[in-house]
């Protein structure tokens, strides 16, 4: 195996675009083993026509990422769920 | 990006070059990975193709090696916008290895080592338009391009020629692969600038 990838803050500029938040700083719950992480710390491979993270235990596909000049695909459903750190309400 | 533009032109030696749409010419061979590079041992290596019936026609790497190898010289070109020009590579031709198999068959999903798949019409696979191949301007295919295997489906986007192709699925129904299920072009065709979905 090769270390082709970038850590998940990779991630931060592309999904600043889609969410409010910050979603690197949440936890993220891999659908295929369930290792529970930090979106920041998922395997990045950007080097590709579009965002690839998978998870740094199993290397399943967690999240992908698709931008066209006039849209964004998301896709999660290697994420089983994610916990996103918000201020007191 | 729904309108087909010409071409343009690029000189390349002595002679006129068309890039399809949108396209830079590239001396280099970028390497662009969705995954990492799996490891396959030769002795462990398989190709399949099963039908929508669920027969299986199966060949080991030195069977592979075994039947006629043709040695294409095609012009390949990557949806993130590079192209490659003149690039040559030694592999068998789908037709033989379509000869056997019994289909009626309109799609293809094809898998690959590492779980990325990719989809298109078995027709696209046919009539001298698809390889596997294993070789790389004369040397074995490194690899981060898709060694020791991978499919090379020049007339489409390069997203559709799979690294480390494993088997083709015939199917009665199209079924979006990696790429074509999120955002990607169904079909892909360079030179209508098929990039993305409803391109």
């Amino acid at each position: 195996m090769t270390q082709d990838y970038q850590d998940g803050n990779a991630l931060a500029g592309p999904l600043a675009e889609l969410f409010a938040v910050d979603v690197t700083a949440a936890s993220g719950r891999c659908v295929s083993c369930g290792h529970t992480g930090r979106v920041a710390d998922l395997r990045v491979y950007a080097q590709a026509p579009g965002w690839v993270a998978r998870c740094p235990g199993c290397e399943h596909v967690m999240l992908r990422l698709v931008r066209s000049p006039d849209a964004a695909w998301l896709d999660l459903q290697g994420t089983l769920s994610l916990r996103v750190p918000l201020p007191p309400s | 990006m729904g309108i087909v533009s010409p071409g343009f032109r690029r000189k390349r030696r002595d002679e006129d070059v068309e890039l399809p749409p949108g396209q830079y010419l590239t001396e280099d061979f970028p390497v662009l990975s969705a995954g990492p590079t799996p490891n396959i041992p030769l002795d462990r290596w398989q190709f399949t193709i099963s039908s929508e019936i669920g027969q299986e026609y199966r060949w080991t790497w030195d069977e592979l090696l075994e039947l006629p190898a043709e040695e294409p010289t095609v012009d390949i070109h990557c949806v993130t916008k590079w192209s490659k020009l003149g690039t040559t590579w030694r592999g068998v031709s789908l037709d033989l290895l379509m000869e056997d198999v019994e289909t009626t068959a309109d799609y293809a999903l094809v898998h690959s080592y590492g779980g990325y798949t990719t989809n298109l019409p078995l027709e696209d696979l046919l009539d001298g338009k698809a390889w596997v191949v294993y070789e790389f301007e004369g040397s074995e295919l490194a690899p981060q391009h898709g060694g020791p295997a991978r499919l090379l489906v020049p007339h489409l986007y390069f997203w559709k020629s799979a690294k480390w192709v494993r088997g083709i699925q015939l199917q009665e129904f199209d079924e979006p692969g990696f790429w074509e299920s999120v955002g990607y072009n169904n079909y892909g065709d360079p030179w209508r600038e098929q990039r993305y979905a409803g391109d």
